[in-house]
């Protein structure tokens, strides 16, 4: 099975969408609860991350026999300290942002709690690319 | 204890369809997203002030009970209209979020007894 999504800056109201179909995919094909929750969960900070951060992105699923394996790739302004960014509190989320709950410094962290295996790459002024994999 | 006891018992008012029969194992108070991804679990209540779609986008991932949108915060059309498309059940209290944790604490602790 593959899935493919696309992900646009700023779009409040469809942010989440992804995430919320992955999971109703996943569910379908019986995955067990607690993973598909935490690949939901994982999803849903990549998404919102390019909504908030970066101009637009992919997010694409695919399930294999052993794993499920999602490539989030994004346009934008890239990190420029991953080590810093992947630390718990650090946020440049803009003040609309964090109006809305936005902001905590979680994301990655929850990411990498989440995920089995958790890869990032970035180039600032290009773009980021996050890979995660989850053992079935 | 059943939600639908919950609603009642703290007056809380119900802006979308919820479940009466759902068995609530607890609540959660927090207002930043991400830490409520990272420490509430299924089951629970969700106590916040925010009134807007993300916080349903994050219910329905993290299967939580419901939420309730305390204070003088209000949930925005769009939350309300979310709410309905996914099932997600979201509540209204005028308390601020320390007296309905502190009520809702105590009514799930008595219970247990
Ligand atoms: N896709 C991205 N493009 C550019 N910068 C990013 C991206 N993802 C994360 N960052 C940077 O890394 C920081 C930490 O990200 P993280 O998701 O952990 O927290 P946050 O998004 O700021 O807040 P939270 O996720 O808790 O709401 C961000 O504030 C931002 O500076
Ligand atoms: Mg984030």
């Amino acid at each position: 099975m593959r899935l493919d999504f696309t992900i646009i800056s700023d779009d409040f109201f469809a942010a989440g969408a992804a995430s919320a179909r992955i999971k109703k995919s996943l569910q379908q094909v019986g995955i067990p609860t607690s993973l598909v929750r935490r690949i939901s969960v994982a999803v849903y900070e990549a998404e919102m991350n390019i909504v908030i951060h970066a101009y637009s992105g992919k997010i694409s699923l695919e399930l294999a026999r052993e794993k499920v394996r999602i490539v989030v790739e994004d346009e934008g302004p890239g990190i420029e300290d991953i080590q810093l960014a992947m630390q718990e509190g650090y946020s440049t989320a803009s003040e609309e942002a964090r109006r809305q709950g936005f902001g905590a410094g979680m994301g990655l962290p929850n990411i990498n709690r989440a995920a089995d295996k958790f890869e990032i790459e970035s180039t600032v002024d290009v773009g980021t690319k996050l890979v995660m994999e989850f053992n079935l | 204890m059943k939600l639908e006891k919950i609603v009642d018992l703290l007056n809380l008012k119900p802006l979308s369809d919820y479940n009466k029969d759902l068995n609530v194992l607890g609540a959660y108070t927090s207002d930043l997203l991400s830490d409520v991804i990272a420490n509430a679990k299924e089951d629970r209540l969700w106590i916040t002030l925010h009134g807007h779609q993300n916080v349903v986008a994050v219910a329905l991932l993290k299967d939580l009970a419901g939420v309730i949108i305390t204070g003088e915060h209000y949930a925005t059309n769009d939350m309300l209209k979310k709410a309905k498309e996914m099932e997600v059940a979201v509540f209204k209290t005028e308390l601020d979020s320390f007296d309905i944790s502190g009520k809702l604490y105590q009514l799930l602790n008595n219970d247990e007894e």
